[in-house]
């Protein structure tokens, strides 16, 4: 694949300049890591709780928020997800899976200028429901699609 | 260390299109080894990725992101010619930033 083409030839090439910019980017590093991690969200347990967590205790379910996923993923380490808001000044995107050990998996902060919309790959222990939550002009919304895992991708 | 990103940034019409590959093991601290053992959780926490100057994406992310993460996005400014930056943080402190210049699509 050409993705792949490119990265060895940036991974050869890549190096020296790396160390630079590691060089120059240390001092930068730590306020692009402004960003704190959310750790009591990540420890939620149900969508409830993580939804309260990340501070929307009212989410609406909503048909802008749309979840592209395989209905049955036969690998559960590697399930590709999608998700895709219609819904003006879309601010964050989270996606919670609800009977993974650890509810909340991503949450995407979604700036001005960049489209809401993601795609990742993601672990899933069982069949389950993903939430895809969305927070919108301070208002949360959301979409529910369920992924029947062949094989789960947890523990192994 | 981890091995340097794979990073493609293309035009796609007035916009960036980014897809990144990161190279990570994304252990949950649920998995046992061989002998039983449980393998200490060792995952990506903090993603950003920046444009001339500004964050064009920034996440959290627990375990449950698969291994060797995936990210595709799009964002509005970016020229040929121009970087994009991206960097992570893991949960034992290790971080690692590549870079990739915009291509026409």
């Amino acid at each position: 694949m050409d993705i792949r083409r490119r990265g060895i030839l940036k991974a050869g090439g890549g190096t020296g300049v790396l160390a630079l910019a590691a060089a120059a980017g240390l001092i930068r590093a730590g306020g692009a890591f402004a960003q704190q991690w959310n750790k009591a969200a990540f420890e939620t347990k149900t969508v409830a709780a993580t939804l309260k967590a990340l501070g929307g205790g009212g989410s609406v379910e909503s048909a802008q928020v749309q979840i592209i996923a395989p209905d049955i993923a036969e690998n559960g380490a590697v399930v590709p997800i999608t998700i895709e808001s219609g819904l003006a000044k879309t601010q964050s995107i989270a996606i919670l899976i609800e009977k993974n050990p650890s509810t909340l998996s991503a949450d995407f902060d979604i700036p001005e200028g960049t489209d809401p919309f993601i795609t990742t790959r993601v672990k899933m222990a069982e069949t389950s429901n993903i939430y895809a939550v969305v927070k919108a002009d301070g208002k949360y919304f959301h979409a529910v699609k369920e992924i029947k895992v062949t094989l789960g991708g947890c523990g192994g | 260390m981890a091995d340097p990103m794979r990073i493609r940034a293309s035009m796609a019409g007035d916009k960036v299109e980014v897809r990144v590959l990161m190279s990570h093991e994304m252990e949950t601290g649920l998995r046992k080894d061989a002998n039983g053992a449980l393998v200490p959780a060792h995952f990506i926490q903090n993603v950003t990725v920046t444009h001339a100057g500004k964050t064009v994406l920034s996440a959290q992310w627990g375990t449950s992101i698969s291994k060797n993460p995936f990210v595709h996005f799009r964002f509005k400014g970016g020229k040929p010619g121009e970087k994009v930056t991206i960097s992570w943080v893991d949960n034992k402190g290790e971080r690692r930033t590549d870079e990739a210049v915009i291509i026409s699509g």
